[in-house]
């Protein structure tokens, strides 16, 4: 009997930890039409999965109820045996796989593969870098990076390439993923059901930090995300007070300008993240800590604490700079 | 042979002479004994596969909580990617080919060696030397680290820099030609050595999927050597194979590497079948069911595990058509398994089990191997595959299939030929304990993943946050690894302790059906004073033509005494076709592998004209050794 507590136990486990669970990266759990049809599929799947499952443990059960026999039953001939493998391991499988192939490898890919071309009016370009997501609008000089807006109930486009080397976009709850793979582009379809945030991890192993390289999707209503956008395409705020200004002096006179860009100044570099609008970012280094005023400044004094091996280097300055390049950056909204 | 007459003690004692080998550690180092090489294999194997455990706890503890610093995040990425080499390479396929293979299937098919038992040890001594240099990498602080599919640009010089991809791809390079000589021995000595009467209708299914395994090796592997000469060639010399802006392309690596992946992946778990079609007949005390379909589906199982390779490549962007004819392949290799699950489960059914440990592991074999072969054919509906590819789903699946559907017969297999090796019987009490540790273990350590992965987690990362919501599952599969590693210790001391101190078992304690159990245990250097007579695929299990082998004995018929002799048969119908000088041990053979070492250290530091001159020092070698032939 322990056996079979043991084994009816995970179905048990497996299907309360899904049919609740919260949380933003739950694939099913779905927020997006293509994540509903990949979820429908899979519980599908997993309900005649435990059906054969159960099948093949009742049938070592029977053997195990019955293992004080002394005779072989119908004397050893194996032709029953033979039918019966023949009808559960042949014929069942053909026709439960023929029904799967058809459902998923022919229905349900239609709704998980990529935009037809001309179907979507926005189009998001999602390109992968190590160890971060930089994310561009097409017809708008939006750049941003880890954090994508996007209209919800609007379908949109994400075209995915990489700038180094290979990565792999997923946002569980609202569609399958694409790898990013140099000299390729992969395109994905993303439309949110409802607001919210989603979040995905990096899924191809992409190195040192493969772990901390999360994007997210925020959805929101269609008129904040056109806000949102307008807001993307402006450059950078200019400085309003002393120490706003003496902050955007030290981050061109230091080496920030060299690996960042704000849009508008003569900081142009392309190495890390464009940091035109970092104050409207909710978390630091593709979510590996959260955007607020402690967690930057620690971030800009020791940027190889929270996320060893990144290419952003401790840069010496002087308390004064430091507080001043601090509230310059929070002031870029 | 219960009465032994003069004449037939007369042959015995002059086999004994002709076959005996070189006492003490030279006679390990020389040996060309199938049964000696297997063991050989066994060991090192075993250590490896204690190293693969390590690192495994060692990841399994870093990841044991939200936010860990049991190891910095570089130590992680060499973790997880020398746990799969080792595992893969070094751990299980040479402990199901080298050790299993090479132990048993000279003995399930009545011959007195391999076909080659000077490449037999070859294989074994650059198979060892092959994981010696990977791991002279990890005591370096060298480890390979960019995953076990070392998916390029990641592994070349510009994201790699160091030595670590250069041990990787040379390691591996240099263990495949080991594998490719243990694959090609292995194919010939199935099809020709088999006992005169063994036609192949009546081969032990074991030796079915041994055939099926070596066939998919030596396939298998010229897409992976050659994908990673490639990779040296890119690193090393400059070519660009994989530079886009060159007119490369980094899926050519993907491609290449699965072309060897997926075969790989019934290359590990075909000699699993092997064990499990030679432990189910013993136990339910009944031939097995279906037996020609259940050879076939061996068969068939390697043919289209070769047409399934891009179900790892469906989130990379091919075109639909190719996608769907992967996945169409992908469902279609579901049914040869079904049709094996269903004979092996209808046999202990419709039989008279006894549920011995042996047993237990194939159970729990069987338990493992549908659940992961259930969440294996999720990745041919390429939907879901391309939702939870890369996670930790896939981590649960394949680890059910190469731990769960792989190690437990291979545990199964120790407890049950134990007392053919040792001639000891292991205790039963603490083996089915340890069954149950293991059982107990791989299930809490390997299902949470299938949730955890459903839930957004993704492979390969050294640390999550708390937020992400996995920090439970990812407890219990912490837990259940270090119960897993119990049951594993539980197992090896139940082991040790009864090569110590075990019961004599006689020649035969579980009334096996096949050639094995003909023979004494331990067996001889020869294997069989007389070549057994067959007449069926259980031929232990048929008392006239072991009747008529204790006649041929005395009568001095199929006895080969004359020389250091074996025999070959015809291929398909088993008819005597010829009898062999097999050669002698031999120093010539961990000679070469010395000289192949060497010239892939002296590759591995750009030294390449020194390596040309060992190259040519191994060819020597070579021609030495075939100087010795016998005429």
């Amino acid at each position: 009997m322990t056996r079979l507590t043991l084994r009816a136990f995970p179905l048990a486990a497996l299907t309360l930890a899904l049919a609740g669970c919260g949380g933003n990266q739950n694939t099913l759990a779905p927020k997006g039409k293509p994540e509903h049809a990949i979820s429908h599929l899979w519980w599908w799947t997993m309900t005649g999965a435990w059906i054969g499952f159960a099948v093949v443990c009742g049938l070592l059960f029977l053997g195990w109820l019955r293992r004080n026999r002394t005779e072989l039953p119908f004397g050893g001939d194996d032709k029953v045996g033979t039918v019966l493998v023949i009808g559960l391991g042949v014929a069942v499988p053909l026709v439960v796989l023929s029904l799967l192939f058809i459902w998923s490898d022919i229905v349900v890919l239609r709704s998980t593969a990529a935009p037809a071309h001309g179907s979507t009016r926005l189009t998001v370009r999602v390109i992968g870098h190590q160890w971060w997501w930089e994310v561009r609008y097409d017809g708008s000089k939006a750049v941003t990076a880890n954090e994508i807006h996007i209209p919800t109930g609007v379908p949109v486009q994400v075209i995915g390439t990489t700038n180094d080397v290979i990565h792999s976009f997923w946002i569980p709850q609202l569609n399958r993923k694409i790898d990013l793979i140099p000299g390729r582009s992969n395109r994905l379809l993303l439309e949110a059901d409802s607001d919210g945030t989603y979040e995905g991890h990096c899924s191809e192993f992409c190195g040192l930090q493969h772990a901390h390289m999360t994007a997210t999707v925020i959805a929101e209503p269609p008129a904040a995300f056109r806000a949102w956008l307008e807001n993307m395409a402006k450059p950078a705020r200019t400085p309003a007070g002393a120490d706003d200004k003496r902050g955007r002096e030290v981050f061109l006179a230091q080496p920030c300008a060299a690996c960042h860009r704000l849009r508008g100044s003569a900081a142009n570099g392309d190495v890390g993240p464009d940091l035109t609008h970092l104050g409207t970012r909710r978390t630091l280094a593709a979510g590996t800590i959260p955007n607020d005023t402690e967690h930057l400044a620690g971030w800009i004094a020791d940027p190889q604490h929270a996320k060893p091996g990144n290419k952003m280097p401790a840069v010496q300055l002087t308390g004064a700079e430091f507080s001043d390049l601090l509230a310059y950056l929070e002031s870029l909204k | 042979m219960t009465t032994v007459t003069a004449p037939a003690d007369e042959r015995v004692g002059r086999l004994e002479l002709i076959w005996e080998e070189r006492p003490g550690v030279l006679g390990w180092l020389t040996t060309v004994d199938h049964k000696r090489i297997g063991l050989l294999y066994l060991f090192a194997t075993l250590a490896f596969f204690l190293a693969g455990g390590v690192e495994a706890l060692l990841i399994r503890t870093q990841l044991a909580q939200p936010d860990s610093h049991v190891v910095s995040p570089g130590t992680f990425n060499e973790l997880f990617t020398t746990h799969g080499v080792t595992m893969i390479f070094l751990a299980v396929i040479p402990m199901q080919i080298g050790a299993f293979g090479n132990y048993l299937v000279p003995l399930m098919i009545g011959a007195r060696d391999m076909a080659f038992p000077r490449l037999n040890a070859l294989s074994f001594w650059l198979f060892l030397a092959s994981g010696c240099f990977i791991y002279a990498g990890v005591f370096m602080g060298l480890a390979p680290n960019a995953g076990w599919f070392d998916y390029v640009p990641l592994a070349l010089r510009e994201y790699s820099p160091g030595l670590n991809v250069d041990f990787y791809a040379l390691g591996l390079i240099f263990n495949g030609v080991s594998s490719i000589a243990a694959a090609i021995n292995l194919v010939v000595t199935i099809f020709k050595n088999r006992a005169p009467g063994m036609s192949l209708n009546r081969m032990p299914l074991f030796c079915f999927a041994i055939l099926a395994t070596s066939f998919s090796l030596l396939f298998a592997l010229p897409p992976l050597t050659i994908d990673l000469v490639f990779l040296e060639l890119q690193r090393l010399a400059g070519f660009h194979f994989f530079d886009v802006a060159h007119g490369g392309d980094p899926l050519l690596w993907q491609h290449l590497f699965w072309l060897f992946g997926h075969p790989e992946v019934y290359i590990i778990i075909l000699p699993a079948f092997g064990i499990a079609t030679s432990i189910i007949p013993t136990f339910a005390r009944r031939k097995m069911i279906a037996f020609p379909l259940v050879a076939l589906a061996e068969l068939l199982v390697a043919f289209i595990g070769f047409g399934v390779w891009a179900h790892h490549m469906f989130a990379v962007g091919l075109p639909t058509i190719a996608v769907v004819f992967f996945a169409a392949a992908s469902m279609m290799v579901v049914v040869p398994s079904t049709i094996q699950v269903f004979a092996w489960t209808l046999t202990v059914t419709m039989g008279r089990p006894q549920f011995k440990a042996p047993l237990l592991f194939i159970g729990g074999f069987i338990v493992f191997f549908v659940l992961g072969g259930l969440s294996g054919i999720t990745f041919a509906a390429i939907p879901i595959d391309q939702a939870t590819t890369d996670t930790y789903y896939v981590v649960a699946h394949f680890h059910f299939i190469i731990f769960g559907a792989a190690v437990f017969p291979l545990l199964g297999g120790m407890f049950y030929w134990f007392p053919k090796v040792t001639g000891r019987l292991y205790h039963e009490g603490l083996a089915q304990a340890g069954f149950w540790l293991t059982f107990v273990g791989t299930a809490a350590t390997f299902f949470p993943m299938h949730v955890v992965g459903l839930l957004g987690m993704t492979r390969r990362i050294y640390t999550y946050s708390d937020d992400d919501g996995w920090s439970a599952y990812n407890l219990v599969e912490t837990i259940g690894g270090y119960v897993l590693a119990a049951g594993l210790v539980l197992i090896a001391l139940n082991l040790v302790w009864s090569r110590l101190r075990g019961a004599p078992s006689g020649r035969d304690p579980f009334s096996g059906g096949t050639l094995e159990w003909v023979t004494p245990s331990p067996p001889p250097h020869y294997n069989f004073a007389v070549i057994p007579r067959v007449s069926s695929p259980y031929p232990n299990w048929d008392a006239e033509d072991r009747a008529q082998d204790v006649r041929n004995l005395d009568r001095g018929a199929r006895v080969f005494d004359d020389g250091h002799e074996a025999v070959a048969s015809t291929v398909k119908d088993g008819y005597l076709d010829d009898v062999l000088e097999m050669p002698s041990e031999s120093p010539w053979p961990i000679v070469v592998a010395a000289c192949v070492t060497v010239l892939f250290v002296l590759v591995l530091t750009s030294h390449f004209l020194a390596a040309t001159a060992f190259a040519g020092l191994a060819a020597l070698a070579l021609a030495a050794w075939h100087w010795q032939e016998p005429e």
